[in-house]
């Protein structure tokens, strides 16, 4: 978009140098952008080139989610979480799977429950290296980009092997996973996670003795843990402040607790702490796979519960009762209990959570998304104040940010 | 043609629209103009993969001025319509559009008050890529389609022979 | 003002030692509390949602520093028609906790908590958007996901239609 420049006001002539002009500018940035992740705007009032005010101009991608899932049962609210955060379809879908399963207080089988953490942290390292490739490409290192994209592709195929899709998966549902791993998928995965570490080498010696990167991430967009805890960041954007948060450390759920890991957390609260966390989560996410691929128990992959959870498809064609059952269900859905719950998850964006109340229908009354980047875009003002221009392009950045979600 | 083969080697005859079609459909430049889930897509087309540069629509600018193609790659929200319309003004002439995705092409499953039902309501579409998102061969195949479209445009005409149809196609 | 009532299917929450603490210190503003799958919900008058904020987030044995998000519920056809739910979170002592206030339509607004939870702007912000809540002494209190020339009404009330009004098909711009 243009740039607008428009003075606020002419200077005093009794008390200024004639030379010396001092004007306040005003400056579009986006929604067509090529860094702003998407449709963002941002009016940002300058004093010279540095920022004194930012204010973000969202919506541009408001599609009425939460509108449309009143309309939709449980279980056709799935592929709608897929395009919320587009990047990352798999957690989402994970985060509001377990919400329901909390609203109709079921559990799922132990087997699903390693599958789930499995396939939810290969997302999680997909999520950081498209994170690491775009960070760096808006920054101006460009080889990191065709770096992560190569491994990224790698772990797409797995997931094109795991239900055919690349991006909007919608391999979870309500009460289990859509089908189980083949052993194509497992050797796959085993021999990308032996020469991943080696990977996030790789990256590392592209960026972490690099000038630019250094002096462009160091020191910039700081905020303490307090103020980051006053705003709700969370992710990597709150704990490179130092706040130990993760809800799978704080309420564990999938197969988190029966693994060993840690949860690396920054000290400054800068962008290269955010990186820094993103990189060792990557590395975390990689020891949780191998000990959950380790572990596997046997068993079902669904939860055996005709009404909520679709009976499998040889059983329909032979049984009555699971015939009608499965009638119902893609029919009419399944009826909740009448409550209201939120369940919080923590995405690799931050904590994605779905507040949802039940009128005891087959569709919510009413369900709210907790949207990290939509959370993070309000301390964005706070983060940009006395930094430069250029500054701008690397706090997006930083928090990751993916509009589908942030605009819901 | 009649000419074939009547010259040495290293001659080529063809029709000057065929010359000209042919170096157009080489250097498409797009637009960088990711607008939703697409976009994801509409990146691993360019990176290391896919590598859209073959087919020579691997240069992305920033600015519509410099560009000839514009991928429409998500969903179109009435809110970004004046945006996507201004940007197409911008763009110099010939320019193409493609509209990526389901969202672009008819609005997908949103049906709801903010999505405007396809983007093809106030931009004209040359090509439709199907797919929720399309895979990046799926942009690739539309990007193909576009190529062969253009090589049948007609860019020079007689005077006597421009009537309304004409100048549309030569656009 | 009609007595609280528990909802079927729900438990009672009077017990529990932070419904007890806002019942203390809150007497006239308590209105009851519920207890569904391990949440607590505590409902409450809307005039006093400042005060009892900051007794959330300044006590000591509370600690609710971690707002987590701040949402309405439309219930068409009751007397106070919309529901504000507050959800807090004390990252020290690991526990949730929701507030729930009604607002009629007539009176459609409540006191902003910006100035106890910073985060809570773009938060009441969305819900003044969706909804048409306001908020009194918020600062900034402009429509954030829609245009600010936005005349159609508030999505998410139920009365008001999925596909909209016309906007989406209307374009004011040349093509």
């Amino acid at each position: 978009m243009a740039v607008e420049v428009t003075p606020e006001e002419k200077p005093k002539e009794e008390n200024s140098l004639p030379l010396l002009r001092k004007e306040e500018l005003l400056l579009n940035l986006g929604p067509q952008h090529p860094s702003t992740h998407g449709v963002l705007k941002v009016i940002v009032t300058l004093e010279g080139e540095k920022v004194v005010k930012s204010e973000p101009v969202l919506g541009f991608l408001h599609r009425g989610v939460e509108k449309l899932a009143e309309s939709v049962t449980y279980n056709q609210f799935i592929p709608h979480t897929d395009r919320l955060d587009y990047v990352c379809a798999m957690y989402n879908n994970f985060a509001y799977v377990r919400a329901v399963e909390k609203l109709l207080d079921i559990t799922v089988p132990w087997r699903t429950e390693y599958l789930r953490t499995i396939v939810a942290e290969v997302q999680r390292i997909i999520g950081h290296l498209f994170w690491l490739g775009t960070q760096a490409l808006d920054i101006g290192a460009m080889t990191v980009f065709f770096f992560t994209f190569r491994d990224r592709e790698d772990l797409l195929d797995l997931f094109t092997e795991l239900c055919g899709a690349r991006l909007t998966t919608s391999w979870y549902r309500v009460g289990g996973v859509e089908r189980d791993f083949t052993q194509k998928f497992v050797d796959d995965l085993s021999k990308f996670l032996v020469t991943f570490d080696e990977k996030i080498d790789e990256y590392d010696t592209l960026l972490i003795n690099n000038r630019i990167w250094l002096a462009r991430t160091k020191n910039i967009a700081v905020i303490s843990g307090e103020d980051a805890v006053a705003f709700g960041l969370s992710g990597p954007t709150l704990r490179g402040s130092g706040v130990d948060y993760d809800l799978r450390k704080v309420s564990p759920y999938g197969a988190y607790d029966h693994v060993e890991w840690t949860v690396p957390l920054g000290t400054k609260g800068d962008t290269y702490d955010r990186y820094w966390i993103r990189m060792e989560e990557m590395k975390e996410s990689a020891k949780i796979i191998k000990q959950c691929l380790a572990q596997l128990p046997s068993g079902p992959f669904k939860a055996d519960i005709p009404q909520v959870v679709a009976p499998p498809k040889e059983q329909v064609f032979t049984d009555m009762d699971s015939m009608i059952y499965q009638f119902k269900l893609y029919t009419q859905g399944f009826k909740a209990p009448k409550g209201d719950i939120y369940c919080g998850t923590e995405a690799h964006k931050g904590e994605l959570g779905f507040y949802i109340v039940s009128q005891g229908e087959g569709k919510p009354y009413r369900l709210k998304i907790r949207a990290p980047s939509f959370v993070h875009m309000g301390a964005f003002d706070f983060m940009a104040k006395g930094y430069m221009i250029a500054d701008i392009i690397t706090i997006f950045g930083t928090y990751d940010i993916v509009m589908g979600e942030c605009d819901r | 043609m009649g000419l074939t083969g009547k010259f040495e080697a290293n001659y080529v005859t063809l029709k000057l629209d065929q010359a000209v079609n042919w170096a157009r459909k080489g250097s498409l430049w797009p637009m960088v103009f990711g607008l939703a889930c697409c976009a994801i897509e509409m990146i691993a087309a360019v990176a290391s993969r896919y590598d859209m540069d073959r087919f020579g629509a691997g240069i992305f600018r920033g600015s519509p001025r410099q560009s000839d193609l514009l991928i429409v790659s998500g969903t179109v929200c009435r809110r970004m319509a004046p945006v996507i319309r201004k940007v197409y003004d911008q763009m110099p002439e010939p320019r193409y559009v493609i509209a990526m995705g389901s969202c672009a092409t008819s609005g997908n499953f949103y049906d709801t008050y903010s999505v405007v039902q396809g983007v093809d309501r106030f931009v004209p579409v040359d090509i439709y890529v199907p797919g929720c998102p399309p895979t990046p061969e799926a942009l690739l195949e539309g990007l193909m389609q576009l190529q062969k479209q253009i090589m049948k445009k007609k860019v020079f005409v007689k005077r006597d022979e421009i009537t309304e149809s004409t100048l549309k196609d030569s656009a | 003002m009609k007595p609280f009532r528990i909802p079927e299917g729900m438990e009672n929450g009077e017990n529990h030692v932070l419904a007890q603490k806002i019942c203390r210190c809150f007497p006239e503003a308590y209105l009851g509390a519920t207890l569904f799958r391990g949440d607590l919900s505590v409902h409450i008058q809307r005039e006093e949602i400042v005060s009892i904020c900051r007794l959330l987030r300044d006590d000591a044995d509370l600690d609710f520093d971690y707002p987590v998000h701040i949402t309405s519920v439309d219930y068409m056809g009751e007397a106070e028609r919309f529901e504000v739910v507050y959800e807090f979170f004390s990252i020290r002592e690991k526990r949730q906790i929701r507030l729930k206030t009604r607002v009629p339509e007539d009176d459609c607004c409540i006191d902003s908590v910006t100035g106890i939870w910073q985060g809570a702007n773009y938060l009441e912000r969305e819900v003044y958007d969706m909804m048409g809540i306001r908020f009194t002494n918020h600062p900034d209190l402009q429509r954030i996901l829609l245009p600010d020339d936005y005349d159609e009404g508030y999505p998410l009330r139920k009365n008001f239609p999925m596909q909209g009004r016309g906007w989406r098909d209307s374009f004011d711009f040349p093509h």
